[in-house]
């Protein structure tokens, strides 16, 4: 059993301490826009903010979110409104399939804290995630729009 | 080796099965438009006909029965409608109708099988007149309306005109009537020249609850009182469970029950799949693998290579003149040996689906490209019949052709049918869908080419040897024992054409066809044909002296579509002028599912060894272009999913399973591998190609050439990092 902050909430949830994060988001929670993808923080799909830094949640432990603050993809918009990064996503017809994209989302909204203006050089050293449509093109184009909003 | 295990299908099954599979050139025209009777909406809303349901606020349900997986068919098909049906694209919504409904009215929405780049060319004509037929009906409601002749009656953007009395209405208004009116039988579309919502690139209908979290893919399904499954399969295809010890497991955290699925595979079931999962890794199998355990990627190949041989039987495929007698008395030949290798598809989203069996019904939930197909699996897999069947389709995780079968539909349905009452999510595990694809066949390729004493090609023998797709998994569309689709891209005729005239040509298959099940790979034999072909038309060039494409261009006189798109991306890269420092070229075409593409890539190579992709432009001709933002982003995706195999791809076999388990062994591009698609679209009209899938075909060679280029070495054995080559 955990108490998890997640959006903004303090959620207890009735799991054992080395259940994946992820699995708790999506089963214990119920928020499902969190995508289980490889389990090996290989794909990035799983991709949620704790503590203000994109992390895979396949790979973070419950008892190591204990105490964090956790963004989901529900929650990265905030007072109703949507995240720039995903109206620039909606504006540039972003996702195909859409699988690995609230992942995508996630770390792009994360790198755009980190660094408002991001070179191509840096989206390519922040941005590691899978996306077998190969949406990356219009993922880079987004992210610079989100940039210059 | 050579063993095959049939599918077992009963013959009820079978029918429909195979009605779903195959039947989509059958249907055309005689998809009834409506009638006297008026159907109605779940909201009470009337439909015109199948396609096109209108409701009081003119708000446009279109009707989808092909399925979205990324591909953006969902949003070009609606601009199809919505195109003949003069209506107002901010008011169109869409929905997909189920395979019960569909069956049950006599599949009046003809084929839902989304594979084979079919989704937009064999169902536009259908659905255009669909939309044609609506509109015509709306019109004559208001011309009976106002008592005026229908032909005095315009319609644009949901309202219906009269322009010598002055009078409008919209269709929301005028709906009622219409749908109790006979459909017309002489329906005009319009020339595509005249489109003004198909043609263009307008914003997909299905992006903004994927950039929330909100949209339901089937692993999102949440139903009352429902369990979750994690399932084993036996790693040795063909393999069977012998026996395992569900005691063992029983006390585990969540655990409900342990079933048997079939003879080859052991499910838990939960209350979590994170319980379900934990507790099957903990659960001891014991499995007979059977003879299958003795196969492995070097046995394969040793089993492939020996079909190379002249000596051993193969179909033919292509031919004219007499290539061997020609090959024997030339001045010159030469001969080069290729392979590819299996691939896993490797959607985002793993296998799953969800199934709810009690006595006298079974409902599946599920992300399926062929709804038909899962509602004929869970007929079979259930044991009911199709009045008590329903699929409930939802946004798929990704498909390439993967979840066009239908392994986990039947698997969940399985589980259920032991469970009745309870709603069961099976799910697989990112290492039970690498160990259990549907892969992508593998095979080898001697191609010897022979030159008169003026360097002019005149023969060419092109041997394949290796796995037939269709052997496995549509055995009744083999001709004679011959896989006419093996011949993708180098046939004489028809969707997937060669683009080359040779004096004497000879194309031929030794069907070699090993344990693991191969499986409709996005391209499919396409992929391989074409890096085995256009390879070697740079190794026949550079024999002969002459440029890549001055060589190619000699072949392809008869062949002037193949020829425009070559020339295209040509133009556009720079061919014939000085690339950048360093920067080297390569360039390929091919044909397939009715379109002709061409690519062009410029590289740089470190070391030998590492490869930086600058530049890579490609053109595709698939005659109409209903949503070019789409095209455009199909052709990039194309490079996405070609150079991932070409790179990174590769399943191998040991003992007599997949070795390869996770994202960590079989590794896809990231975004700072993949450089900008120039795509160059020239639709030249006439015909309707698909596009989700030819592309990728000259994805590889492009690159493999302008390696040869860069470094001198020609590489035919993918995939490159088992040479140590991989992106700089």
């Amino acid at each position: 059993m955990a108490n998890l902050n997640i959006n903004g909430k303090t959620i207890n949830v009735e799991v054992e301490d080395d259940t994946p994060l992820l699995w708790a988001i999506r089963e214990n929670v119920g928020l499902t826009g969190t995508k289980y993808g490889c389990g090996i923080a290989q794909c990035g799909a799983c991709t949620v903010h704790i503590d203000g830094v994109a992390m895979r949640s396949c790979g973070v432990t419950v008892s190591e979110a204990v105490g964090k603050q956790i963004t989901t993809i529900e929650g990265l918009g905030a007072n109703g409104a949507l995240h720039k990064v995903q109206l620039a996503w909606i504006a540039n017809d972003v996702p195909q399939c859409g699988y690995c994209q609230s992942g995508m989302i996630m770390a792009v909204a994360a790198l755009l804290k980190e660094k408002p203006k991001p070179t191509d050089d840096d989206i390519n050293e922040a941005i590691t995630n899978i996306c077998r449509c190969g949406t990356f093109q219009q993922v880079r184009e987004a992210i610079h729009a989100a940039a210059n909003v | 080796m050579n063993q095959h295990v049939m599918p077992k299908l009963n013959r009820r099954v079978f029918v429909i099965g195979a009605a779903a599979a195959g039947a989509g050139l059958a249907l055309g025209l005689d998809i009834p438009f409506g009638g006297p009777t008026v159907v109605r909406a779940a909201d009470g809303s009337p439909e015109i006909n199948a396609w096109v349901v209108i409701r009081p606020d003119d708000t446009v349900v279109i009707r989808i029965a092909r399925s979205e997986m990324g591909q953006g068919t969902l949003t070009g098909l609606a601009q199809l409608v919505a195109e003949e049906l003069e209506c107002d694209w901010s008011k169109v919504t869409t929905e997909y109708p189920t395979p019960g409904q569909s069956v049950a009215r006599k599949r009046v929405w003809g084929d839902f099988s989304t594979g084979g780049s079919r989704g937009i060319r064999t169902s536009q004509d259908y659905v255009r007149k669909g939309g044609a037929t609506a509109r015509m009906m709306l019109i004559q409601a208001a011309a009976n309306e106002w008592k005026v002749p229908s032909s005095e009656c315009t319609a644009s953007n949901s309202v219906i005109t009269h322009a010598p009395s002055g009078r409008t209405t919209t269709y929301g208004k005028v709906v009622e009537a219409a749908a109790k009116l006979e459909p017309p039988t002489d329906v005009k579309l319009k020339d595509p020249k005249d489109w003004k919502v198909a043609g263009k690139g307008l914003k997909r209908l299905d992006t903004a609850d994927k950039t929330t979290g909100a949209m339901i893919y089937g692993i999102d399904v949440k139903l009352p009182g429902m369990l979750n499954a994690a399932i084993k399969d036996c790693p040795v295809f063909g393999g069977k469970v012998k026996s395992y010890d569900d005691a063992k497991i029983a006390s585990m955290k969540g655990v409900k029950k342990v079933v048997k699925v079939g003879d080859t595979a052991v499910a838990v079931v939960a209350d979590t799949w994170w319980h379900a999962k934990t507790a099957l890794e903990a659960l001891p199998i014991v499995w007979d693998e059977g003879d299958n355990a003795k196969v492995s990627s070097d046995s394969i190949a040793k089993w492939l290579a020996e079909g190379l041989d002249n000596a051993q039987p193969a179909y033919v495929g292509n031919q004219n003149g007499d290539a061997k007698a020609a090959i024997a008395g030339a001045a010159r030949k030469i001969e080069a040996v290729y392979n590819y290798p299996y691939q896993n598809h490797a959607t985002m989203e793993p296998m799953n689906a969800t199934a709810l069996y009690t006595a006298d019904k079974c409902e599946v939930w599920c992300g399926t490209q062929n709804g038909e197909a899962a509602f004929a699996a869970t007929l079979e897999a259930s044991g009911l019949p199709a009045e008590k069947c329903e699929v409930h389709k939802l946004m798929l995780g990704g498909g390439f052709g993967r979840r066009g079968m239908t392994d986990y539909v039947r698997q969940a349905v399985a589980i259920a049918k032991q469970m009745p009452g309870t709603p069961i999510k099976l799910l697989w595990s990112r290492e039970e869908d690498m160990a259990h694809g549907k892969y992508h066949p593998v095979t080898q390729c001697k191609l010897t080419g022979a030159f008169d004493a003026d360097n002019n090609l005149v023969a060419l023998h092109y041997r394949l040897s290796g796995q037939s797709i269709l052997f496995s998994v549509r055995p009744e569309a083999l001709q004679s024992g011959m896989d006419p689709a093996a011949f993708q891209g180098v046939a004489q005729t028809g969707e997937a054409a060669i683009g080359y005239s040779v004096p004497n040509l000879l194309v031929e298959h030794s069907m070699r066809n090993p344990h693991v099940p191969p499986g409709f790979w996005r391209g499919v034999n396409v992929n391989h044909n074409a890096i085995y072909m256009e390879c070697f038309m740079d190794e026949l060039a550079q024999a002969a002296g002459q440029d890549p494409l001055e060589f190619r261009r000699k072949l392809m006189g008869k062949h002037p579509k193949h020829l425009a798109v070559l020339n295209a991306v040509a133009e556009k890269i720079g061919w014939g002028k000085p690339a950048p420092q360093g920067v080297y070229r390569g360039i390929a075409q091919v044909m397939g599912y009715g379109s002709y593409v061409a690519g062009a890539a410029e590289i740089s190579v470190t070391d030998g060894s590492k490869i930086k992709v600058h530049r890579i432009v490609a053109s595709t001709d698939p005659g109409y272009i209903v949503n070019p933002a789409q095209v455009e982003r199909q052709i990039a995706g194309s490079f996405v999913y070609g150079l991932s195999a070409l790179f990174y791809g590769g399943c191998t076999v040991k003992d007599g399973r997949i070795e390869q388990t996770n994202f960590d062994t079989y590794n896809s591009m990231r975004i700072n591998e993949m450089p900008k698609v120039e795509a160059v679209m020239v639709p030249s009209g006439g015909f309707w190609g698909g596009v989700g899938e030819p592309t990728i075909g000259v994805a590889a060679p492009a690159v493999l050439n302008a390696y040869f280029a860069a470094t001198g070495k020609r590489i035919r054995s993918i995939p490159l990092r088992n040479q140590n080559i991989t992106f700089a």
